[in-house]
């Protein structure tokens, strides 16, 4: 049975010497401490990218700027989109998976410790190789040898020709690295999800958020190969006289496209399920209701998983594909549209007659419900291949995608840092400051990306450095650009809170949102073996069972 | 009469307009301004697809906000503390909207499936115009095989009128890196992709200038890589036709620069067809001051911007691959005046 230990007492650290502390973290194979370095590593690459977004946006601020050169714009462009999926989605994603999985269903550690030490630290590894690339590549016209293939890297751009130097192979090198480090958390997951099950808990007792990263994991292992498989394969075009994706010597522009967006369009919904995960638990908690039809929720997560590997192409709708291949792209985009919306169907099902409390990491769960469904929306629109043989590499799809990483992700993100937090570090964040974030955010995020989808309608083309005076894109692009700002200094309040709330945060308690999955049972944050007596459940709900026991969900399952 | 025309009437284009002309000018490029017929099923198909979001945002975004002010928490509720019924769910209420949704889904499908095998598959007219597209870094090459013609960056096109649908079939390749050919008031756009032949046809509804640009990534100068198609009457499109089959017209009085021309890089790249430049790398210029921009649109042709560009490409397209010819002030005067009478 879980057991309310009671809390230590919050006293001073003993005073241990600084190297000993690093040497504890740098040889850790503790899930919480790696997860906990994932997410640091993650937060300081979201300062660097957005930085770099903050650069383009002051460039695009108005038409013909001269802020930026044509070189150091495409530079950006690339790294910041690089940095944001693979050095800031991936690792805060991995990070809270290995924080909350064991944890969550009653065990120890991860199946494989070790091998979860490697695959942070590699992955720690690629993102400064990447952003050696600024100071180490050479050939590019003087503007130091950071990649500016964009983050797709379509070939032969990317070819000995037209790139140059070796600020493509920095890309390639760094991405490859990271591949292995997401297939070995990806492995250990499932492992660990398999077989570490505490007793009691059937795969149907399993909180959503661990069914969610099984599955995402899942996606990765499927995802990663091609595209390790595709950069082993540009590096063979690039030193060794290969001809895969060399159009000048019979290979295809097209076959890199293939290889890439069937990693690429999995790698989305690997972001985004996560995401649905801490929904899952977050929305129940502050609706204080019961996940509102979990079977389908389980359902619609495995569903989108498998539906999500045979999409790709709605990225390729524009390359000549014939009417017959483009027709079953965006049948397969549509019908992924279904069990998305059941998700969120469900989600209004929980909150529906619920208690709802307006807490912070509810607030921003109800950000993310309406932008997601915006974002679900537009992405419906651009299944439409016609639609978006307009559209396709307008700002209507920066739009779209932006909606779905900023408004839907990075949002749900919030939710869970001022969600978990308490339990990581055993303080609660500042409520003030985090509504002073929250407002913040939401209104510098829909000053950027609403406009963004006009400036598209209207034609604007994505991966400029600049636009044409005459359009009357001007002043649109302003207001985006200061929403930029605006988030900016949101991101501010939320690190400081972050960091203040460390050392002044009110003393939390295991189980400060009065919830139900097992993480909630043990200290705040909990001592290194996690459970003195290892659980046993008997519902989804362990903690809700415990507290209601004249009511308990075994009745209901 | 189809869905989307009726949903397109209703939703009548001018409200649209109007509405972006709110928040945008009147669109050169918009989408919602269509003057070819892909562009105008692609905006009737736009319209349905609109309606259908926009009625599911409404219904669902006002269902949450409904559920999220009705059910908050009062505090000052008697009960305020007990929890509230659990509910885990309803066989019934999760099927409806599985099946609601499928149903849309399959609508929306066929009606879009309909577009694209219409669009992609339509026969093609005995009266089409053939051009071949080559793309290259950063500038586009037009060729009219039927009429020996080449130019680059401004398409000469025949408008459609009520009688006549006259449309231009592109056939289009890269030289180099991937681009992409995209008019939004005349057509969706199509890739153009080296080692790979796409081909898209437009029309257009009346004569007028139509602005695109490449709306693929290709490297440095992909933001200058601008587009603009010519739409004619049948008669004017025949005249420049005709004007454009002729070989350069030879102005005695620019000899001088003429001799410069041919006697520096410059045919190495370029061709001036009735003379010995010959060159196919960079723009045809046999009839350069026909044309209103140079540097692929990006400014207009005028004596001063020819000599900057001649002088030095880069001031106004860093990264163009023409490099700057080094030429004495005298001998650039020259060269510019002998190509601005290249009509």
């Amino acid at each position: 049975m879980a057991t309310q230990t009671a809390p230590l007492p919050l006293t001073e650290p003993s005073r241990r010497p600084a190297t000993a502390v690093l040497h504890e973290w740098i040889t850790t194979v503790d899930h919480k401490k790696i997860g906990l370095m994932y997410i640091g590593y993650a937060l300081l690459f979201l300062v660097v990218g957005g930085v770099e977004a903050m650069l383009m946006r002051i460039q695009l601020i108005r038409p013909e700027n001269h802020f930026l050169s044509p070189l150091v714009f495409n530079q950006l462009f690339t790294m910041h989109g690089t940095t944001m999926i693979f050095f800031v989605a991936m690792p805060v994603l991995f990070g809270f998976g290995n924080y909350l999985v064991p944890l969550m269903i009653g065990a120890r550690d991860m199946a494989f410790p070790r091998l979860n030490a490697f695959s942070f630290w590699v992955s720690v590894f690629a993102g400064f190789l990447l952003y050696f690339s600024y100071i180490g590549g050479n050939g590019l016209y003087g503007g130091g040898g950071a990649p500016d293939v964009g983050w797709w890297a379509y070939a032969p751009l990317t070819s000995k020709v037209f790139s140059p130097g070796h600020s493509s192979d920095y890309w390639t090198l760094s991405i490859l690295l990271a591949g292995i480090g997401s297939i070995g958390t990806a492995i250990n997951i499932i492992a660990t999800v398999v077989s570490m099950r505490c007793r009691g808990m059937t795969a149907y007792r399993m909180p959503l958020l661990v069914w969610l990263y099984a599955v995402m994991s899942g996606l990765v292992l499927v995802a990663i190969s091609p595209l390790t498989a595709a950069q082993i394969m540009l590096l063979l075009d690039r030193y060794l006289g290969s001809h895969f994706f060399d159009t000048q010597a019979g290979g295809s522009a097209v076959l890199w496209m293939h290889y890439f967006w069937i990693f690429g369009h999995p790698e989305v919904y690997v972001l985004i399920l996560p995401v649905f995960a801490f929904m899952n638990e977050i929305v129940p908690v502050f609706s204080r209701k019961a996940i509102f039809g979990y079977p389908a929720m389980v359902a619609a997560s495995v569903g989108i998983g498998f539906v999500s590997v045979s999409v790709w192409a709605h990225h390729m709708f524009t390359v000549g594909m014939t009417s017959a291949g483009n027709t079953f792209f965006v049948l397969a985009s549509m019908v992924i549209a279904v069990p998305t919306g059941i998700k969120i169907f469900n989600w209004l099902g929980t909150i529906w007659g619920g208690k709802v409390q307006f807490r912070v990491p509810m607030m921003f769960s109800i950000g993310f419900l309406f932008q997601f469904l915006i974002a679900g929306l537009t992405g419906i629109m651009l299944a439409v291949a016609p639609f978006d043989w307009q559209l396709n590499n307008s700002y209507f799809v920066v739009a779209h995608f932006h909606y779905v990483i900023v408004g839907g992700i990075l949002f749900s993100l919030f939710a869970a840092f001022y969600y978990w937090y308490p339990k990581m570090t055993g303080r609660m964040m500042s409520e003030r400051l985090g509504k002073w974030h929250f407002w913040l955010f939401l209104i510098g995020f829909h000053a950027t990306f609403d406009p963004m989808h006009f400036v598209g309608l209207d034609g604007m083309v994505r991966r400029t450095f600049t636009y044409p005076m005459d359009r009357g894109w001007g002043h649109l692009n302003a207001v985006i650009s200061i929403g930029a700002f605006i988030q900016a200094i949101a991101t501010l309040v939320f690190v400081y809170n972050l960091v203040h709330s460390y050392f002044k945060g009110a003393p939390a308690g295991p189980d400060p949102w009065d919830a139900w999955t097992l993480e909630w049972s043990t200290q705040s944050p909990p001592p290194a073996y996690n459970f003195a007596v290892a659980p046993t459940v008997e519902s989804r709900r362990p903690l809700w069972d415990l507290k209601h026991p004249e009511d308990p969900d075994t009745l209901y399952e | 009469m189809s869905l989307e025309t009726i949903v397109s009437s209703t939703l009548s284009p001018h409200m649209l307009s109007a509405f972006a002309g709110f928040v945008l000018p009147p669109g050169s490029t918009s989408i919602f301004n269509p003057a070819g017929t892909p562009a105008h099923s692609i905006f009737s198909l736009s319209m349905l697809v609109l309606s259908i979001t926009g009625g599911v945002f409404v219904v669902v975004g006002g269902l949450l906000l409904y559920a999220l002010l009705r059910y908050r928490h009062r505090t000052n509720d008697p009960g305020s503390n007990e929890e509230p019924q659990q509910i885990y769910g309803s066989t019934q209420i999760e099927l409806s909207w599985t099946v609601i949704p499928v149903l849309i889904v399959v609508m929306l499908f066929l009606a879009t499936a309909r577009i694209i095998f219409a669009t992609q598959d339509a026969p093609k007219p005995q009266n089409a115009l053939d051009v071949t597209v080559v793309g290259h870094q950063f500038w586009w090459e037009f060729r009219y095989p039927k009429f020996g013609v080449v130019t680059a960056n401004e398409l000469h096109i025949p408008a459609s009128d009520a009688q006549t649908h006259t449309p231009a079939y592109l056939s289009m390749i890269s030289a180099d890196t991937d681009h992409s050919f995209w008019v939004p008031r005349l057509a969706g756009k199509t890739d153009v992709i080296p080692n790979r032949v796409n081909t898209m046809w437009i029309d257009a509804d009346t004569p007028g200038l139509y602005l695109g640009q490449c709306a693929q990534y290709c490297g440095l100068e992909h933001a200058k890589m601008l587009l603009r198609v010519y739409a004619q009457t049948p008669a004017d499109f025949a005249a420049w036709v005709a004007h454009q089959q002729q070989p350069a017209l030879e102005d005695p009085s620019v000899a001088e620069g003429r001799a410069v021309f041919e006697h520096n890089a410059c045919i190495s790249c370029h061709t001036v067809r009735g003379t010995v430049a010959t060159g196919t790398f960079g723009p045809d210029l046999t009839h350069l001051a026909s044309r209103d921009t140079i540097a692929s649109g990006s400014v207009p042709l005028t004596r001063d911007n020819l000599h900057e560009f001649i002088a030095n490409p880069a001031s106004f397209k860093p990264g163009v691959l023409m490099p700057p010819m080094h030429l004495n002030d005298h001998d650039l005067d020259l060269v510019t005046d002998y190509l601005m009478t290249l009509k």
